[in-house]
């Protein structure tokens, strides 16, 4: 590239200088490094702009999720993220559970919690994005965990009828046990509850089964492809999208409701038709 | 006053009214009062085009359905509020239901307006027979008796009653091969066995795909099934899904208790159970990763994982069954043996009791 | 009669009386074939007794016909649904219209169940009408029993009718779940599950019934074909069969009334079968079939396409039976996990005793009910007139207290919904439940019976003093008064038209009599003061004049105007007759 190149013009000395020193012994690394840079510059102009992420590697981000976490986080899982496993405040540790578990938790207003109690209900959330990644980052940098996925992830694109119906098995064998059968929640012991499913976003429902949030099991990636959970979300869409084919859905509760309308409407309204069936009526006199 | 109640039934009787018994005597029936529909002509006609109406709705609400039958696609939806439902199923049965209603209603409705409606008044007859009719009955079965020579022969009437019990005998018999009989042999090539045996892998339900150990996480419930399941299909693949179903869980293994006869069954906190509850058999997936408690939805049955599958509530009697594992040549995790308990409901012939480690 | 009156066996003279009526043209054109018949069977000879039968109208006696009319829609859209269900478990991939399903194995009859569901015009209309059927069904005849025991119904002579509803009861629950479970879904699988262990779990015979119901190890591929066959055929037969007895037994004793003017035991006073009964029963019929029709449109019931084809290894959160089978998914729940092992073998009572020992107690204690009753009433004459349910409060009391017991059983199967509905926990609830099946069925008695008694003492005071008529005087004292209007002679007549069953004293009189028998006749005492000794008695004769006097509204107490001199009732020990 800088070949030697005789000029008899008056661009004098400079160049002078730096074709004299070619054969310098710092010449070749120095050139290394003036090449790498100038490939980076040119790539960090080209590329995209990334979306807000936790850039682990962004210490700016981390210092203000650090101060975000103090504020809103620290009183139950310490200043460091180590936890409190004793006393009325509890919080687990943090180490591990990655930014993609900040998000589930921030974003659906879980986190942080009112008040101690066996499970955080949803409730709405005071974070932005750019504070949730902040967050994320921070708790990332505790220890690797999970990171938040990209859209390409957790959107149900292009899924045939038979990768839904894949989809369907795998959420009667993995989630219904606790969801239900249309993902209208269940009882767990001692006052816990798995939420129902219906309308929730599909980055959500990733993220649930990616990072097991409290007592839901995890199902990491690597057992449960990418794949797998696409097809799980996208059989979710397609059931709550599919009008009751039968009439009203009665809540989805199965036969219990079921009986409850048998009594009220079925029994109750005969029962009505039998009272004006035998009824003496309005007489004149 | 003593009423003569034997209607139609000579020689009957019911108990009377009996003036002592009763503080107030029975006034008779009331004065029967007319309905309006019954005075006022008017209210009559009025009566009369509603039943008309009804009836005359039903033809057209039969047409209808035929019609609906034909020309609404299956695919229709309704999108009404509440009601996002299938078009032709609702207005199949809102064509057919209502004519039937109406129709119902119609003639419901002339009985109640326009039908003469005094009331009558009917007799009652014992319900006993009357005495001549029991004293005929007696008479002749004795002459029947007589007349069949069985009070002299004996004989004949105890054969006759052996014969009538035994020939029930076949009958019962040839229900024997109603299924195979349980005996301690059949048992032990049935319920006391399932297809997991030494280093059959375990593997993900549904995509059937093999698993690493550090594929797992703390907090991590995988559905699995015997990697050989996929070989079988119809019903023995059900008969064998339905005893060989496990789930593989990871815990911290400081958070767990792991008895030491138990200690090489589990690979670092990772500890495979059966999926199989042992009251009466629904597969259990609901697990708490922080409390290690297993529940199975059907009747409550909650089961430890962090603690050899004892159990905490509800009514299972014996602990969930423990499959041993370890990882083979490739790293994926397989089964040591098949399970030593046999996993599901308890059974009397088998005593249940040393089943905790 | 315009002409002289012939005596009763000339006949010329009756044929002459009757009358020519001008027939309209149905029955000119009914004429012909109804001849033929006649002269064939005696169609006039079998219609005669029932032509003009006499029914008694209350809405509460058409109950048991909500019931009938109901079963008459199981049978008709049942027999739909054959024409296309497919009752196998062989194996198939599912190539149907229904997407989220696509390339799926299942059985053939989750398949066939998902075409009537999707490809068949009609078909959902009818699984769903017929499912709905079969709930209201059940409810019906469970309502209807009800009200025959709360209104005595069941004395003699209809014990051997009570019996039959309770077959009838036992048959239609076990008809019901059979079949639900016919289509193979993860739901009804998951109840087939545990019928299984269930089974296997009764002491000594457990695996060989298992084995025996199921042809081998679960689920094998016999119990949809043999469930079908009890589910069409066995129980529908039987079914049938009681029905038709029932209803002869009807027929034959007469439908009992309420107690009112006019009707005494030996009467009954309604509207003949034609034209009124007819019309109105007709009509129900009618309205029965068009509302389990309308609840086939708009209200979905067990979709089987959301649950998915039965896999043994998958099961959903809040999996609970059809509503009849609540009662025993309760017991099952709320049972302690007791398990006795004796020698080599396992006693499993967490199962055996909710499962088969709950079923056998309540159809069991129905059944036995009428008998008890007459036992310690000592009463054997016929009944045809109704108990109003205050009359008898410890009967009253048992029913309510067996239905309280009933419902603790009921929210127990449910306890996982009550827990996510009313945010309470799971184990809460259970052990709550627990307990409260045996404590509130005894409250539940308690505040009945007294209940039942402060309505006798309404009664009572209606009778004596009359009708509140909410007109106050003021008297010159200053005191206030309600004036009371004497009630009718027919509500007087009604609300005294039952009998004073007495609560008796220990026997005394014992001579001539076995230990055994003594010991017997003494315990069937003590069991009729539990029972009436609270009960108030019926206002005497003289009760009623003093009062009537007192409020100086005379009542005319008989028919001709005079006031017989009337005895006070005396209270007799009853001696032991011989």
């Amino acid at each position: 590239m800088f070949g030697p190149h005789l000029h008899q013009d008056t661009r004098g000395i400079r160049v002078r200088l730096l074709s004299s020193r070619r054969r310098h012994p710092a010449a070749k690394a120095l050139l290394l490094v003036f090449g790498l840079f100038m490939m980076g510059a040119l790539y960090s102009v080209i590329a995209p702009p990334a979306q807000v992420s936790a850039d682990t590697g962004n210490s700016q981000q981390i210092e203000e999720g650090k101060a975000l976490f103090a504020v809103g986080c620290a009183s139950c899982h310490g200043l460091n993220g180590e936890g409190q496993t004793s006393g009325t405040i509890q919080g687990p540790p943090l180490a591990g559970v990655g930014a993609a578990a900040v998000d589930f938790q921030v974003s659906t207003g879980r986190m942080p919690m009112a008040k101690p109690g066996e499970q955080a209900p949803v409730k709405p959330n005071r974070y932005s994005e750019e504070e949730i990644a902040a967050l994320g980052a921070y708790v990332a940098s505790l220890g690797p965990g999970p990171a938040i996925p990209e859209p390409a992830e957790y959107t149900p694109a292009n899924l045939s009828a038979e990768d839904l119906a894949r989809g369907g098995e795998l959420f009667r064998t993995n989630c219904s046990a606790c969801h239900n059968f249309e993902g209208a929640g269940g009882a767990l012991p001692n006052g816990k509850y798995a939420p129902p499913l219906i309308g929730l976003d599909h980055k959500r429902l990733y993220l649930a089964m990616l990072t097991g949030p409290q007592q839901m099991p995890v199902f990491s990636d690597e057992v449960l492809t990418p794949e797998d959970k696409r097809a799980i979300i996208g059989y979710l869409d397609s059931l709550h999208e599919q009008p009751s084919s039968g009439g009203l859905a009665l809540g989805g509760l199965g036969p219990v409701s079921e009986g409850l309308w048998a009594w009220i409407i079925g029994l109750g309204s005969l029962i009505f038709f039998a009272m004006w069936i035998a009824a003496k009526g309005v007489k004149a006199k | 006053m003593s009423e003569d109640t034997s209607h139609g039934h000579p020689g009957t009787e019911v108990a009377t009214v009996d003036e002592e018994r009763y503080p107030v005597p029975d006034p008779g029936l009331e004065e029967h009062l007319p309905r309006l529909t019954d005075v006022d002509e008017k209210a009559a006609d009025r009566a009369t085009r509603q039943v008309a109406t009804f009836f005359g709705l039903v033809p057209i609400l039969s047409i209808g359905f035929v019609v609906v039958y034909f020309a609404v696609p299956g695919d229709a939806w309704v999108d009404f509020g509440p009601l996002r439902a299938n078009s032709r199923n609702l207005l199949l049965g809102l064509t057919f239901g209502l004519a039937l209603l109406f129709l119902g209603i119609g003639a419901v409705h002339w009985a109640r307006k326009l039908m003469d409606d005094k009331e009558m008044i009917d007799y009652r007859h014992s319900a006993a027979s009357s005495d001549d009719d029991k004293n005929y009955v007696l008479t002749e079965l004795d002459k029947v008796v007589d007349e069949s020579k069985i009070t002299r022969r004996k004989i004949i009437g105890r054969t006759l009653l052996a014969a009538l019990a035994t020939i029930l005998l076949p009958m019962i018999v040839g229900l024997a091969d109603l299924g195979p009989w349980p005996t301690k042999k059949k048992r032990a090539e049935t319920i006391e066995r399932t297809i997991w045996a030494p280093g059959v892998r375990v593997v993900q339900d549904v995509t059937f795909k093999p698993i690493k150990p550090e594929d797992i996480e703390i907090g991590q419930l995988i559905n699995g099934e015997p990697a050989n399941l996929q070989e079988l299909h119809g019903s023995e693949f059900q008969i064998e899904k339905a005893k060989a179903a496990v789930i593989v869980v990871r815990m911290d293994p400081n958070t767990i208790t792991i008895p030491p006869s138990r200690e090489g069954w589990q690979i670092g906190g990772i500890l495979c159970y059966s999926k199989i509850c042992t009251h009466v058999g629904c597969p259990i997936s609901l697990w708490e990763q922080q409390t290690h408690h297993l529940l199975c939805p059907c009747h409550q049955s909650t089961f430890d994982l962090g603690d050899a599958g004892k159990v905490v509530f509800g009514p299972a009697a014996r602990p969930l069954p423990q499959l041993p594992i370890t990882t083979d040549a490739e790293g994926y995790i397989v089964a040591q043996r098949d399970f030593l308990v046999p996993p599901g409901p308890s059974y009397f012939e088998r005593d249940s009791r040393h089943d905790s480690p | 009669m315009a002409e002289p009156a012939a005596t009763v066996n000339d006949e010329t003279a009756v044929q002459a009386q009757t009358p020519k009526k001008e027939l309209g043209p149905v029955f000119k054109l009914a004429g012909g074939p109804t001849k033929w018949l006649d002269d064939r069977i005696g169609v006039a000879g079998l219609s005669r007794p029932f032509l003009r039968k006499v029914f008694p109208d209350h809405w509460s006696f058409l109950l048991g016909e909500i019931a009938l009319y109901s079963f008459i829609v199981l049978i008709l859209s049942g027999i739909f649904l054959t024409i296309w269900f497919k009752p196998s478990m062989s194996e198939i991939e599912y190539e149907g219209s229904y997407e989220l399903l696509r390339g799926l194995q299942m059985s053939e009859a989750f398949a066939s169940t998902l075409n009537i569901s999707f490809d068949i015009r009609g078909g959902l209309l009818l699984r769903q009408m017929h499912h709905w059927a079969a709930a209201v069904f059940v409810a019906a005849m469970l309502t209807h029993s009800l009200r025959i025991f709360f209104t005595g119904a069941f004395r003699k002579p209809r014990e051997i009718n009570w019996l039959i509803g309770v077959a009838m009861l036992t048959l239609g629950i076990i008809n019901g779940f059979t079949g639900y479970s016919l289509p193979d879904d993860l739901l009804s699988g998951t109840g087939l599950r545990f019928v299984d262990g269930l089974i296997r779990s009764i002491p000594v015979i457990g695996t060989w019934a298992e084995f025996f119901t199921f042809a081998g190890e679960f689920p094998g591929e016999l119990i949809i074909p043999r469930l079908y066959m009890v589910h069409i055929l066995l129980v529908p037969a039987l079914l049938l069969g009681l029905i038709a007895a029932h209803l002869a037994l009807v027929v034959y004793h007469k439908h009992t009334q309420y107690p009112g003017p006019g009707r005494v035991t030996g009467n009954v006073v309604g509207y003949p079968v034609f034209p009124v009964y007819a019309a109105k029963a007709g009509g129900f019929f009618l309205i029965v079939f068009g509302v389990l029709t309308l609840m086939g449109a708009t209200m979905q019931i067990n979709p089987v396409w959301v649950f998915g084809p039965y896999n043994p290894a998958e099961i959903t959160a809040g999996s609970q039976p059809d509503w009849y089978m609540g009662f025993v998914e309760g017991g099952i729940r709320l049972m302690p996990n007791w398990e006795w092992h004796i020698g080599s073998t396992t006693w499993s009572w967490n199962v055996a005793i909710p499962g088969l020992g709950l079923m056998g107690l309540f159809f069991g204690l129905m059944a036995i009910y009428p008998f008890v009753e007459a036992w310690v009433t000592g009463d054997k004459s016929e009944h045809h007139i109704l108990d109003r349910p205050r009359n008898n409060p410890t009967r009253t009391a048992f029913g309510v207290a067996a239905m309280t017991g009933y419902a603790m059983l009921w929210i127990g199967g449910g306890n996982d919904l009550v827990a996510t509905q009313f945010h309470v926990s799971l184990n809460s609830v259970t052990y709550f439940l627990r307990v409260a099946v045996f404590v509130a069925p005894v409250i539940a008695f308690l505040v009945t019976k007294r209940i039942c008694i402060g309505l006798q003492r309404s009664d009572r005071d209606r009778m004596l003093h009359g009708a509140e008529s909410g007109i106050i005087d003021r008297a010159p004292s200053g005191k206030y008064a309600e004036r009371h209007r004497p009630i009718s002679e027919g509500e007087a007549y009604t609300l005294t038209q039952h009998e004073d069953l007495p609560a008796l004293l220990p026997a005394t009189d014992t001579d001539g009599f076995s230990v055994k028998e003594i010991k017997r006749e003494q315990r069937r005492r003590k069991a009729t003061r539990f029972y009436f000794i609270d009960t108030l008695r019926r206002p005497t004769r003289a009760e009623i004049e003093e009062a009537a006097h007192h409020h100086m509204h005379p009542m005319h107490l008989s028919g001709d105007g005079e006031h017989h001199a009337i005895e006070a009732e005396v209270e007799e020990e009853h001696h032991l007759a011989k």
